[in-house]
C-alpha cells in the first residue's frame, strides 16, 4: 500500500451549535483515488471542505504527510491540496486562461504576460484532452462539462498532492464523464490523492480504488472497492429505526382531489401525471435536478407549462400565476427559506399574515385582526420569538420555518406542496412537522412533498413517485419501500413499472 | 444570534433615542445651532418659510419613498415637474377666460403624471430595464421634450388667479405648507395601513419570496411609479403657480438628487425593503433648515452642494454603525 498523504483524526463539526461531523478518522494515500458516498446531509461536503482547508475542524486533527497541519485556504495552497466545489468558481465574462491564472497572473515587468498565460493554459488543456480549446474563448461560452473541466485545469496547472472533487459529474455526460475518469487516472498515475464524491455508485465503483460511506456525520464502512457491491453501499448509506420519528400513516384512496395530465415545463419536466387523494401525502424523492422543484413551480404557475393539464376536485383550472393557485386553495412552500420563503427584514406577525391581508383589510388593515391571527399561529405552533413585531431574521432557521408554514396555513388550502420543508432545521422542529403535516392530512388536506432525505420521503409518505430527469420513473408504496430500493430508481439502476 | 438579540434589545430600551426619533433630535439640534448664529431663524415667518421650501421637493420625495422602497429608483421625476409644469400652464392658457380652466389645467396634469409613471414602472417590469437606467433615460426625454415646447424659454400664465395656490396662505400658513403635510398624512396611511403598502415593503425587502407568497410583484411595482408621477404632478402644481410660469430649462433641476438625498437621510434604503414617509418628511426638513442656515450665515450658494453632501453622507454613516 501507499503512503498516507493526508489524514483527519477525530474531526467533528458543529454549526450554529449543532454537530453535524462526529469523530470521523480518514485517510488518503498516493495514488489512490478515494470515493465518498452518502445520503444528502450525510456530511460529505463538510468533511471535503475541512480536508480542503474551506472550513476548520470544530475538534480533531490533520495530517499532512504525517506532520500536523493547521488548514486554511493559503496553506491548503501551499501544500498542494486543492478543491474543485460543487457550485463553479468560475468568472463568467473573462476568457479560459484568464480564469487558469486568476490571482497568481504571470507577470513581465509592470504589465501581464498573456502569451506565457495562453501557452501554459493551451498545454494544461492539452493535458485534459481539451486542445481544441481556444485559451481566449469566454467562459461564458463553454458547456457546463468544458467549465468543469476548465476548473480542474485551472487545478492541475499546480502541483497538486491531493484533489478533492464534489460531486463533479452531476452534469456530465456519459461521455463527458469518461474523459473526467481519464483525466483521473493520469493523476493518479503521477501520484495525486484523489477524494472523490459521488452519489452515482455506479461510477463510485467503476473509478474509486477505496470507498467511504457517511451517515448522519459518521463514518459507518470503509473498504476497497473491489470487497463491496452497489447493494452494499446502498445499504451502508441508509438504515436506522424510523418509527419513531414518524407519525402513523392513514392511508385512503377514495376521493381525487388533484390530477396533474402530461405535465411538461420547458427544459425540465416532461410529461408528468399523477393524482392526489384526499387526505393523502404524496413523496416526491429524486435526484438534485430531477425536475421536481419545477414541476412545482409548473403547478402553481409560476414557470410557463407546455403541455398539460390540471384539475382540482374535478375541475380544469387555468393556474397562470401564484395568485391564481393561491385562489383555487393550492399553495408552495419553496425550497429556499432565506431567499424565497421568509422576509428576513420584517416582524414575525407580517410574514404570517402576507398572504391573507384582503381578510382584513376594508381597506385599512385592522391591526387587531392582524395582531389575533398571527398570535394565535405563533401559539399553535410554538413559534419561539420575543414578540410578534420581532423581525425574523432573528428567528431560529426552525422557527423561521415554522412562519412560512403558518403564512400558508392560514390560506386554508386545499393541497400543499412542500419542497424540502425539513432542510436545515433542528430535528425537534423535524419531527412537530411531521406530526403537523399528518395531523392536517388526516383533516382532510392533501399533500405533495418534495424532498432529498430518503428517510423522510419513506417514513412519511403514503405513496412516492421517483423522478429522475424530468420525468416520473416510478410510484413505490410508502410502507412497503425500502430506502435501497428508492436509491435504486433514483439513480437510474433500476427501471421500473410506472403505474399512476 | 446572542450578539444580534442584544443590538436589537438596545434598540428598544433606546426609546426616544431611537431610530425613529433620531431625526427630530437633529433638527432640534439644527434649530437650536441656527437660532444661536441668528435669532431670525426662531420667527414663526421664517419656519413657515422652511416647510414653504420643503414642500416642493418634500412632496416628490414622499412619492419616491414607496418607489425606493420596493426596491427602484426614480430619477425622472425633476424633468417630469417641469413637463407637467409647463402642460399645465399651456392648458390653462388655451383655456383662458372660462371659469373651470385652472382645476381642469391640474386635472390634466395628474393625468399626464400618472400616465408617465405608468410607463416608467412598464419599462421597469415588464421591459426589465434597470430602474436606474429606465428613468435615466425619460428624465432625458422629459426635459428634451419641455425644451422644444417652449422653445428654450419659459412657459407663462395668463392667469394670474393661479398664484393663489403657490402664494397663497390659509391662516398665515403657506397652501403649499398644507399640501405637504396633508399629502404626507395620506401616503403615511397609505403605504403603513394598506395591504399596498405592506406589499411594497415585501416587494422591496425579499421579491423571491413576495413572488412566492403570490403577491404580483409587477402590479405592486408599478402602482409605485404611478404614485411617484401623481406626486411630481403635486409639486408642479406647487412650483408652476409659485411663479405663475415654468422654465423649460431650470425648474424641477436636481429635484431628483436632493428627494434621494431626503429619502436616504430619514432612512430608506437605496436598495429597497426599508424606509418610511415619516423619515422622508424629516429628511426633508433637515436639507431645508441647512439650506436656510447657509443663506443666513452668508455661505456661498456654491458651497451649499459640499454641506449638503456631507450630510448625505453622514445620514448613511450613522445609520450604518447602528
Amino acid at each position: 500500500m501507499n503512503e498516507v498523504v493526508i489524514e483527519g483524526k477525530g474531526i467533528c463539526r458543529d454549526f450554529s451549535g449543532v454537530r453535524v461531523l462526529f469523530d470521523v478518522d480518514i485517510a488518503g494515500r498516493r495514488g489512490e483515488i478515494h470515493g465518498i458516498v452518502g445520503e444528502n446531509g450525510a456530511g460529505k461536503s463538510t468533511l471535503m471542505n475541512i480536508l480542503g482547508g474551506v472550513l476548520p475542524p470544530t475538534e480533531g486533527k490533520i495530517f499532512f504527510q504525517g506532520r500536523e497541519v493547521s488548514l486554511n485556504p493559503k496553506v491548503a495552497k501551499e501544500l498542494g491540496i486543492a478543491l474543485i466545489p460543487q457550485e463553479l468558481n468560475l468568472v463568467e465574462s473573462l476568457t479560459v486562461y484568464e480564469n487558469i491564472f486568476l490571482g497568481r497572473e504571470t507577470c513581465k515587468g509592470l504589465f501581464l504576460h498573456r502569451k506565457a498565460m495562453i501557452e501554459h493554459t493551451q498545454e494544461a488543456l492539452r493535458l485534459l484532452g481539451l486542445e481544441s480549446l481556444d485559451p481566449a474563448t469566454l467562459v461564458e461560452h463553454l458547456s457546463t462539462a468544458q467549465k468543469q473541466l476548465v476548473e480542474i485545469a485551472r487545478v492541475v496547472l499546480g502541483d497538486i498532492a491531493v484533489l478533492i472533487m464534489d460531486e463533479p459529474t452531476a452534469t456530465l455526460t456519459e461521455h463527458e464523464v469518461q474523459t473526467l475518469f481519464g483525466i483521473m487516472r493520469s493523476l493518479k498515475e503521477r501520484g495525486v490523492c484523489i477524494f472523490y464524491v459521488s452519489h452515482r455508485l455506479k461510477e463510485v465503483r467503476e473509478i474509486c480504488d477505496r470507498v467511504t460511506v457517511l451517515r448522519d456525520g459518521r463514518v459507518v464502512a470503509s473498504y476497497p472497492t473491489q470487497c463491496v457491491t452497489e447493494e452494499d453501499i446502498a445499504r451502508f448509506m441508509v438504515g436506522r429505526s424510523l418509527d419513531t420519528v414518524f407519525p402513523p400513516r392513514d392511508t385512503r384512496k377514495d376521493e381525487v382531489v388533484l390530477e396533474v395530465r402530461h405535465l411538461t415545463v420547458e427544459n425540465a419536466v416532461h410529461d408528468v401525471s399523477f393524482t392526489l387523494y384526499r387526505g393523502e401525502v404524496l413523496g416526491f424523492a429524486g435526484l438534485v435536478g430531477s425536475g421536481r422543484s419545477e414541476m412545482a413551480e409548473g403547478i402553481i404557475g409560476l414557470r410557463k407549462k407546455k403541455h398539460g393539464e390540471i384539475l382540482l376536485e374535478g375541475k380544469r383550472l387555468d393556474i397562470r400565476s401564484p395568485q391564481d393557485a393561491k385562489y383555487h386553495g393550492i399553495v408552495y412552500l419553496p425550497e429556499e427559506r432565506k431567499s424565497s420563503g421568509i422576509i428576513a427584514s420584517m416582524p414575525v406577525r407580517e410574514n404570517i399574515t402576507l398572504m391573507v391581508l384582503e381578510r382584513f383589510a376594508h381597506p385599512f388593515l385592522d391591526r387587531k385582526r392582524e395582531v389575533d391571527i398571527a398570535a394565535h399561529r405563533v401559539r399553535e405552533l410554538h413559534i419561539r420569538c420575543k414578540n410578534l413585531d420581532e423581525p425574523v431574521e432573528f428567528l431560529s432557521g426552525g422557527n423561521q420555518q415554522k412562519v412560512v408554514f403558518a403564512r400558508l396555513m392560514e390560506v386554508q388550502p386545499k393541497v400543499y406542496i412542500l419542497d424540502e420543508p425539513t432542510r436545515g432545521i433542528d430535528v425537534g422542529t423535524k419531527h412537530y412537522i411531521y406530526h403537523l403535516i399528518r395531523d392536517l392530512a388526516r383533516a382532510g388536506l392533501s399533500f405533495i412533498v418534495i424532498s432529498s432525505d430518503l428517510p423522510e420521503v419513506i417514513g412519511l409518505c403514503d405513496r412516492i413517485a421517483v423522478m429522475r430527469e424530468g420525468r416520473i420513473v416510478a410510484f413505490l408504496d410508502g410502507g412497503s419501500t425500502s430506502e435501497e430500493e428508492v436509491i435504486l430508481y433514483i439513480t437510474g439502476l433500476r427501471k421500473g413499472a410506472v403505474y399512476a | 444570534m446572542s450578539d444580534e438579540v442584544r443590538v436589537m434589545t438596545k434598540r428598544v430600551r433606546l426609546g426616544i433615542f431611537s431610530e425613529k426619533y433620531m431625526l427630530l433630535w437633529v433638527i432640534l439640534a439644527l434649530s437650536l445651532l441656527s437660532a444661536s448664529i441668528s435669532p431670525a431663524f426662531l420667527k414663526i415667518q421664517n419656519l413657515l418659510n422652511i416647510l414653504w421650501q420643503s414642500s416642493f421637493v418634500g412632496v416628490i420625495a414622499v412619492g419616491l419613498t414607496f418607489v425606493m422602497i420596493a426596491g427602484g429608483i426614480d430619477l425622472s421625476v425633476g424633468s417630469l415637474t417641469a413637463f407637467i409644469g409647463g402642460i399645465i400652464v399651456l392648458t390653462i392658457n388655451a383655456l383662458n377666460g372660462w371659469s373651470f380652466s385652472i382645476p381642469v389645467a391640474i386635472l390634466v396634469g395628474f393625468g399626464v403624471g400618472a400616465v408617465m409613471g405608468y410607463l416608467s414602472g412598464l419599462l421597469v417590469t415588464k421591459g426589465k430595464i434597470a430602474p436606474f437606467i429606465a428613468t435615466l433615460g425619460t428624465m432625458s426625454i422629459f426635459r428634451s421634450i419641455t425644451l422644444y415646447l417652449a422653445n428654450g424659454g419659459e412657459f407663462r400664465c395668463v392667469d394670474w388667479s393661479y398664484t393663489a395656490i403657490g402664494m397663497g396662505e390659509i391662516a398665515h400658513v403657506p397652501i403649499p405648507a398644507f399640501l405637504f403635510v396633508g399629502y404626507g398624512i395620506i401616503t403615511w396611511v397609505i403605504l403603513h395601513n394598506t395591504r399596498f403598502g405592506r406589499y411594497v415593503y415585501a416587494v422591496g425587502a425579499n421579491e423571491r419570496s413576495a413572488r412566492y407568497a403570490a403577491i404580483d410583484v409587477d402590479r405592486i411595482r408599478i402602482f409605485t411609479y404611478v404614485l411617484s408621477g401623481l406626486s411630481v404632478a403635486i409639486s408642479a402644481v406647487i412650483v408652476s403657480s409659485m411663479l405663475n410660469s415654468v422654465s423649460s430649462s431650470t425648474t424641477g433641476l436636481g429635484f431628483e438628487l436632493d428627494a434621494i438625498a431626503a429619502a436616504v437621510i430619514g432612512g430608506t434604503s437605496l436598495s429597497g425593503g426599508r424606509g418610511s414617509i415619516w423619515g422622508t418628511i424629516l429628511g426633508t426638513i433637515v436639507l431645508s433648515i441647512i439650506s436656510n442656515m447657509l443663506v443666513m450665515l452668508n455661505v456661498s450658494v456654491y458651497l451649499q452642494g459640499t454641506v449638503k453632501g456631507l450630510v448625505i453622507i453622514a445620514a448613511v454613516l450613522v445609520q450604518r454603525l447602528r
